[in-house]
């Protein structure tokens, strides 16, 4: 990869994070009322909605409260206060975001689980009664809704089996036990419907691999046709299952704020809806920049690790 | 003599498209998956619009007598905790979830379509900001960007379908975009250039014609989108507010009473499920008949 490729990829990336920082920081400018009388109430007096307005920087012209607040962020990680609790946002940023990237992470590693195995059995016999299944599978799961999978699966394992807890969150210091027994429903609701999706693709790429001439040699030399697959096909399909994977953290990235939300999982999803609801705008901010950020940053990374997998994409 | 040319010109060509049009109308209603989601999709339209005729009750008459009532002859998809007859509520939230997944991807599909044309014919600077632009709203999680034009619009059925709208505009431009690129350095572009059409019309009249197919598939699938996005909005909360029967909000009420009455949350999971799947499939079928290429 050559470096002028990467500096121009990074250049974009800047771009859309000043984009994604200015259309963030819009959001307390927009919303009608002043956040200060979200603090202090609507039996407040205009004199001290104005004098905590003026103590929170906001009488100051609009390119300076940017400029503080953005540089609050780059500079000391500050997100502000939240207006309701007065606290610093940070501080709820720290335990909510590594519950969010565990939820992410364990939710496409079961989405994965689900698309390679289901994909690469479907591309082996296409049109046989497996392959059918799995396209049933797919498409159902594209258009089930997360938030009602989610309750459904509540009312499953949650309430009627009562195998496992209907929400919350166990950090790994209580346990592996506790920990697994807490991610698996939400986690599991991600992830089946981004691995449904995901083996629609997983499916394609194999097809399109199976097709080639040196499968066919691989092949025809009297390969293992396990080793066929392991060797030839998925090394070369990986490529594209990257690339899904990339593309899919859109999906999976919107699932996880609804997941959160039936699941109470204490996360940046869950914390922006509340935050809306509270009007606790400040809050929302952080929630939606950290966001976008991750999103802009995992698509930079799959630009990046497809053109590393194959050299000639960077100059198409 | 060059009259006569241009005049002939355009019938042959009309013939030409006319029989192009029939044959795929023809291939799409051959096509398995366009045939079985148009079903879906007619029929839940229906429901949609003559739903009110054909609830048997009234979708917010209570009957306190009657409360968590399991399916039955008289309530075949049940009651709810204030003894409202579930399914005249799902059959009347048809129609409010048709309504905004139409106006929404109405909203976003104009906007976006013209957005894409705009970047994909012109070029430059223009293709550079609009592209930009796009990138910019791509980066936020769809759902928390609705629910962010939410915080900024305050709740209710108007706002989420402006939300809904926004959230779907890079899709349909980028799409857009990318088909017209595919056709702008084609001949007959090129020939209407030379023939000195200014190019608002030869982008109307040209290039969006030949465009379309993309663009129809991506509205199929963005309703199916639309529709999860409005009931994901209304269970939160933030879409239709009580007590009107929106699939949603059924769904978010049911939620309460799941193991009391699992029917309250089951049959309006399933209509959105059913909507869902219908223009997915449509979409999908469509994909194959009209834009074989991105079938990948």
């Amino acid at each position: 990869m050559s470096v002028r490729y990467l500096l121009q990829r990074l250049g974009t990336l800047l771009l859309v994070l000043f984009g994604v920082s200015i259309l963030t920081f819009s959001i307390i400018p927009l919303v009608p009322g002043s956040p200060a009388r979200v603090t202090l109430g609507v039996q407040a007096t205009d004199a001290s909605v104005a004098a905590l307005e003026h103590s929170m920087g906001l009488d100051r012209p609009l390119p300076v409260q940017y400029w503080s607040w953005v540089t609050g962020i780059v500079l000391h990680g500050d997100f502000g206060k939240s207006l309701i609790s007065g606290k610093p946002i940070t501080e709820q940023v720290r335990h909510r975001l590594p519950a969010t990237l565990i939820l992410a992470f364990t939710a496409l590693l079961i989405g994965l689980l689900i698309a390679v195995p289901s994909g690469i059995v479907s591309a082996l016999r296409p049109g046989s009664a497996r392959d059918l299944a799995v396209s049933l599978m797919s498409q159902i799961g594209v258009s089930i809704p997360d938030f009602w999978l989610g309750i459904l699966l509540i009312l499953f394992f949650a309430q009627v089996l009562h195998w496992l807890p209907s929400s919350g969150y166990a950090p790994l210091s209580e346990g592996l036990g506790a920990y697994l027994r807490h991610i698996l429903l939400p986690a599991a609701t991600a992830g089946v419907i981004s691995g449904s999706i995901m083996a629609r693709f997983v499916r394609s790429a194999m097809m399109e691999v199976l097709g080639n001439d040196y499968v066919r040699t691989a092949r025809a030399k009297g390969l293992d046709p396990r080793r066929v697959i392991g060797k030839h096909v998925l090394r070369n399909a990986a490529i594209t299952i990257v690339t899904i994977v990339g593309l899919q953290m859109a999906t999976l990235l919107s699932s996880v704020v609804v997941v959160e939300i039936i699941f109470a999982w204490p996360g940046l999803g869950s914390m922006a809806l509340n935050a809306t609801l509270q009007r606790d705008y400040p809050v929302l901010q952080a929630s939606v920049l950290l966001f976008a950020t991750s999103f802009a940053v995992i698509n930079l990374l799959t630009d990046l690790s497809y053109v590393l997998l194959d050299p000639s994409l960077e100059y198409a | 003599m060059s009259g006569a040319t241009v005049a002939t010109a355009p019938d042959a060509r009309d013939t030409e498209e006319a029989t192009g049009r029939r044959s795929l109308v023809r291939r799409a209603l051959r096509h398995p998956l366009v045939v079985t989601g148009s079903i879906i999709v007619l029929a839940l339209a229906v429901v949609a619009v003559f739903g009110h005729w054909l609830a048997p009750f009234d979708p917010t008459a209570m009957d306190f007598t009657a409360r968590f009532a399991p399916p039955s002859l008289a309530h075949p998809f049940g009651t709810d905790d204030f003894g409202r007859d579930v399914f005249s509520r799902v059959l009347y939230g048809a129609a409010v979830s048709f309504e905004v997944a139409f106006i929404a991807v109405g909203i976003s599909g104009s906007v976006g379509v013209l957005l894409g044309l705009l970047a994909g014919f012109l070029g430059g600077w223009l293709d550079e900001l609009i592209m930009r632009v796009m990138d910019v709203l791509f980066a936020f999680p769809a759902v928390l960007l609705a629910i962010t034009v939410m915080a900024i619009l305050g709740r209710g059925v108007g706002n989420a379908m402006i939300a809904i709208a926004i959230v779907y505009i890079p899709i349909f431009a980028r799409v857009t975009r990318g088909a017209v690129i595919s056709v702008r350095g084609r001949e007959f572009v090129t020939a209407a250039r030379a023939m000195g059409q200014g190019p608002w019309r030869i982008m109307l009249r040209h290039i969006l014609p030949n465009a379309l197919g993309p663009i129809i598939v991506q509205t199929s699938l963005s309703l199916a989108f639309a529709i999860l996005a409005e009931a994901a909005l209304s269970f939160f909360g933030l879409g239709t507010q009580p007590p009107a029967p929106s699939w949603g909000r059924m769904l978010s009420e049911g939620r309460s009473f799941l193991h009391q009455a699992p029917w309250m949350g089951i049959f309006p999971g399933l209509a959105i499920m059913a909507s869902v799947l219908g223009f997915n499939l449509l979409g999908d079928g469509l994909r194959d008949v009209l834009d074989p290429r991105s079938n990948r």
